[in-house]
C-alpha cells in the first residue's frame, strides 16, 4: 500500500523534530526568530483566519517586529479549517524544517487537538488564539491559550438570567465539542440557582435550517431562550428568531457572544437589537487600550470591525513577546514557556493572565447588549464579572 | 401543528425549484449533472450582490438571479456539456463534479467563504397570525411563487407545442429528429431552463437555506433525493417527493430533533422501497 510511505516520512519528520533542538542549541544570534501561525485562511472559517492573521500583523508593525531584542518572522499557514491532518502536518513542518520557536493560532478545537502531540514531541510552546473547548489546555503542558473557553464566558450568562428574574430557559446550541460544553454548563449553573430547562435542542453542523428548532421554542415558550452557534452561524439564527415572533412571545434572547459576533453584528440588522449576550471582548469595550486597537485595526483593514477572534490573535503575539522578552530573546523551548506562564498584562479586552498552572487564561467577562449607536450595532457592555477562570471540565 | 406543515411545504416548494432543472437533465438528456446546485448557487451570489451592494429592488433581484443562472447555463451547456452527451455516466459525474469544485473556488476567491446575508424588504418580513397559527410572510411568498412556477411548468409541459416536443424527444430522441424536431436546440433551451429556475431557487434560498461556497455541495444531496424518489422526466413527479420530503424534514427536526438529519433519508429509503419507480412513474415507464 502506498499509504505506508509516507506515514514513516512522518514518524521520521516527527523524531526529527524531537531531537532538534537538543542537538542544535542556539542558531546564530543575529538569524530572526520565527513564529509558526497555523489559521483557517480559505474554507468556512476563514473569517477567523483573517481576523487573526490582520491582528498579529497589526501586533508586529506596532512593535517594529523585534521583539526582546530580537527580529522576529511570522510564518503563515492555512490549514482549510476543517482538516486536522492538515493542521498537524503543518505543525510538523514548521517545527522540523522552519525550527519556529513558538506555534500559534488553531482556529477550532479538532484543529489544536491534531497540533497538540506536535508541540509534546519538539517540547514547542503551543499558543491556542481561537480553539474554545475546555480540555484543549490539557492536551499538552506545552499549550498556553490566549482566546476563552466556553464554560468560562457561559456560566456569567446564567448567572445573569437568574438576576433578572428568569426562571425557565431553553438552549439551543450546534452539536459539536464546545456547543455540548456551553450547554452542560448553562444547565448545570442555571439549574444550580433554581432555574429550570425545558427544551434542549441540538442543531446539526453542516446546515442547519433553525426554523424548526426555533418554531420548537416558541410553542414551548420558556422565559429566555439560550443559544450558542459558532461565530457566523449567529446571523440565521437570530432572523429566524424574529421571523418566528419568539420576542412578541416574551421569550428572551441570551447566549454568549459567539452569536453577536463583532464582525458581522452590522449584517443581522433590526433583529439583532437587544440580545443579552456574555463574552470577553466588544468592539465597543470603554477603555483606551480598546479605541487605539480598534482605530489602528480599522485603519489597516478598511470595512472591517476587530472581533473576538481578533483579540485572541493580538494577546498570543502578546504573551509570545512578553516570554521573549523575559528571556532576552534567547528563551526557547521549555525556557520559553516557563517565561510564558504566569504573565498579565491589560489587553484591549481588559486584563488578563495566563495562570501559571493551568496555562489557561483569566479574564473578565462582561454581560452586553446590543444596540445601536451612530447608525451601527455594537455590544454595549453593562456588568463585569472579574477575574473569571475557566470552571474546568 | 399547522405551521410545521406550512413550513414544510414552504421548503419542500423551495427544494422544489431548486431540483426540478435536474430531474429535466436527467430524464430528458439522460445526463447526469451533479453541478447542477452549482447554478443554483450562483443565482443566489447574484440576488445578493445586487441586493448588499447596489441596492436593487428583491423582485429585481430574482429576475437578474434567473436570467444570470439561465445565460450561464446556455453558455456552459453550449461549450461544455454538450461535449459529454454521449459519454458515459462515470464521465459525466467526474466532469460535473469537478465543475462544483470550480464554481466553489470561483465564489471563495471573489466574494469570501463566509456565509451571505440578505435583507428582505420589509413587504416580506415578519408573520400574520391566521386564527391559531403564524405564518412568516415569507414562507407563504415563497409557497405563492413556487406554486405558480408549478403550474406554469406542468401546463407548458403539457398542452404547448414545445411541451409536447419535449415529451416526443424524451420518449424517444432518435424517431423525434426523424420527424424534424430539433432535438439539440431544444436540450439547449430546456438545459436553460433548468438552470434559470435553479439560479431562481438559489436567490430565493439565501434566506432559507443560507449561502456559500459550499452550497452546490451541501444540497447535491437533497436534490438527487428529490429526483431520485420523484422519478425523472415528469413534473409533478418530484413535485410530490419535494413537498414530502420538505414536510418530513421540517417536522422530523421539530418533533424528533435528536434524529437531525436522519428524518428526510429515512422517509427516502421507505419511498424507493415503495416506489422503486419513483412516486407516480407507471411500473412500466422507459
Amino acid at each position: 500500500m502506498f499509504r505506508s510511505v509516507p506515514r514513516r516520512a512522518l514518524l521520521a519528520a516527527g523524531a526529527t523534530g524531537l531531537v532538534a533542538p537538543l542537538a542544535a542549541p542556539a542558531i546564530a544570534q543575529g538569524a530572526a526568530i520565527r513564529i509558526g501561525l497555523i489559521l483557517p485562511m480559505t474554507g468556512p472559517f476563514a473569517s477567523t483566519g483573517r481576523q487573526i492573521d490582520a491582528a498579529v500583523k497589526l501586533y508586529l508593525r506596532q512593535n517594529g517586529d523585534a521583539l526582546g531584542g530580537r527580529r522576529v518572522e511570522v510564518l503563515l499557514r492555512d490549514d482549510t479549517g476543517t482538516a486536522p491532518e492538515v493542521t498537524r502536518r503543518l505543525a510538523q513542518e514548521l517545527v522540523v524544517r522552519e525550527r519556529v520557536r513558538a506555534l500559534a493560532g488553531f482556529g477550532l478545537t479538532p484543529l489544536a487537538f491534531a497540533a497538540a502531540p506536535v508541540a509534546t514531541e519538539a517540547k514547542v510552546p503551543m499558543v491556542v488564539m481561537a480553539a474554545a473547548t475546555s480540555v484543549i489546555v490539557q492536551r499538552s503542558p506545552f499549550i498556553l491559550r490566549t482566546s476563552f473557553t466556553l464554560p468560562q464566558v457561559t456560566a456569567p450568562i446564567a448567572e445573569w438570567a437568574l438576576k433578572e428574574g428568569i426562571r425557565s430557559a431553553a438552549t439551543l446550541v450546534t452539536d459539536f465539542a464546545p456547543g455540548l460544553d456551553a450547554e452542560r454548563v448553562f444547565k448545570e449553573r442555571f439549574a444550580a440557582g433554581g432555574g429550570q430547562v425545558p427544551l434542549e435542542l441540538r442543531t446539526p453542523l453542516r446546515n442547519p435550517d433553525y426554523a424548526p428548532f426555533l418554531q420548537r421554542v416558541r410553542d414551548t415558550k420558556p422565559q429566555a431562550l439560550f443559544i450558542f452557534v459558532p461565530s457566523g452561524e449567529g446571523a440565521a439564527v437570530m432572523k429566524q428568531f424574529a421571523e418566528r415572533g419568539l420576542a412578541e412571545a416574551g421569550i428572551r434572547l441570551i447566549g454568549t457572544g459567539d452569536v453577536v459576533d463583532d464582525d458581522i453584528l452590522n449584517d443581522m440588522g433590526r433583529p439583532a437589537l437587544g440580545a443579552v449576550t456574555s463574552h470577553h471582548y466588544s468592539a465597543a469595550h470603554d477603555s483606551a487600550e480598546n479605541k487605539a486597537y480598534v482605530a489602528a485595526f480599522t485603519a489597516a483593514n478598511p470595512g472591517m470591525r476587530p472581533n473576538f477572534m481578533s483579540v485572541g490573535g493580538w494577546d498570543g503575539m502578546q504573551l509570545i513577546a512578553e516570554g521573549l522578552k523575559s528571556t532576552n530573546g534567547a528563551g526557547e523551548g521549555e525556557a520559553l514557556l516557563n517565561a510564558m506562564k504566569g504573565k498579565s498584562w491589560t489587553s484591549p479586552r481588559g486584563p488578563v493572565t495566563v495562570d501559571a498552572n493551568t496555562r489557561d487564561i483569566v479574564q473578565d467577562v462582561y454581560i452586553r447588549r446590543v444596540e445601536e449607536r451612530g447608525g451601527q450595532l455594537w455590544n454595549i457592555e453593562f456588568d463585569r464579572l472579574q477575574a473569571v477562570r475557566d470552571p474546568g471540565t | 401543528m399547522l405551521t410545521v406543515l406550512v413550513d414544510g411545504i414552504a421548503s419542500g416548494m423551495l427544494l422544489f425549484v431548486l431540483a426540478v432543472g435536474l430531474s429535466v437533465t436527467l430524464g430528458l438528456m439522460n445526463f447526469v449533472n451533479l453541478a447542477h446546485g452549482a447554478f443554483g448557487m450562483a443565482g443566489g451570489y447574484v440576488c445578493v450582490v445586487l441586493l448588499n451592494r447596489h441596492g436593487v429592488p428583491f423582485v429585481v433581484c430574482l429576475l437578474a438571479a434567473a436570467l444570470f443562472a439561465a445565460l450561464l447555463g446556455l453558455l456552459l451547456e453550449r461549450v461544455l456539456y454538450r461535449r459529454l452527451y454521449g459519454r458515459d455516466h462515470l464521465d459525466q459525474v467526474l466532469f460535473s463534479i469537478g465543475l462544483v469544485f470550480i464554481a466553489g473556488a470561483v465564489v471563495d476567491w471573489f466574494l469570501g467563504a463566509r456565509q451571505q446575508l440578505i435583507t428582505l424588504p420589509a413587504w416580506l418580513s415578519g408573520r400574520i397570525e391566521l386564527g391559531f397559527v403564524g405564518i412568516g410572510v415569507y414562507r407563504l411568498f415563497l409557497i405563492g411563487l413556487c406554486g405558480a412556477i408549478v403550474l406554469a411548468l406542468h401546463l407548458g409541459l403539457v398542452r404547448t407545442r414545445f411541451g409536447s416536443r419535449l415529451r416526443a424527444a424524451v420518449d424517444d430522441a432518435v424517431v423525434a429528429r426523424g420527424l424534424g424536431i430539433p432535438v439539440e436546440r431544444l436540450f439547449a433551451v430546456t438545459f436553460a431552463l433548468g438552470s434559470g429556475l435553479a439560479g431562481l431557487g438559489g436567490a430565493l434560498g439565501v434566506e432559507v437555506l443560507g449561502l456559500d461556497p459550499t452550497f452546490p455541495l451541501k444540497y447535491m444531496v437533497y436534490f438527487l433525493i428529490v429526483v431520485a424518489v420523484g422519478g425523472a422526466n415528469t413534473v409533478l413527479g418530484p413535485f410530490v417527493a419535494a413537498l414530502l420530503l420538505g414536510v418530513v424534514d421540517v417536522a422530523g427536526k421539530y418533533y424528533v430533533p435528536q434524529l437531525g438529519a436522519f428524518a428526510i433519508y429515512t422517509a427516502m429509503v421507505v419511498l424507493l422501497i415503495l416506489r422503486p419507480q419513483g412516486l407516480l412513474a407507471k411500473a412500466a415507464a422507459r
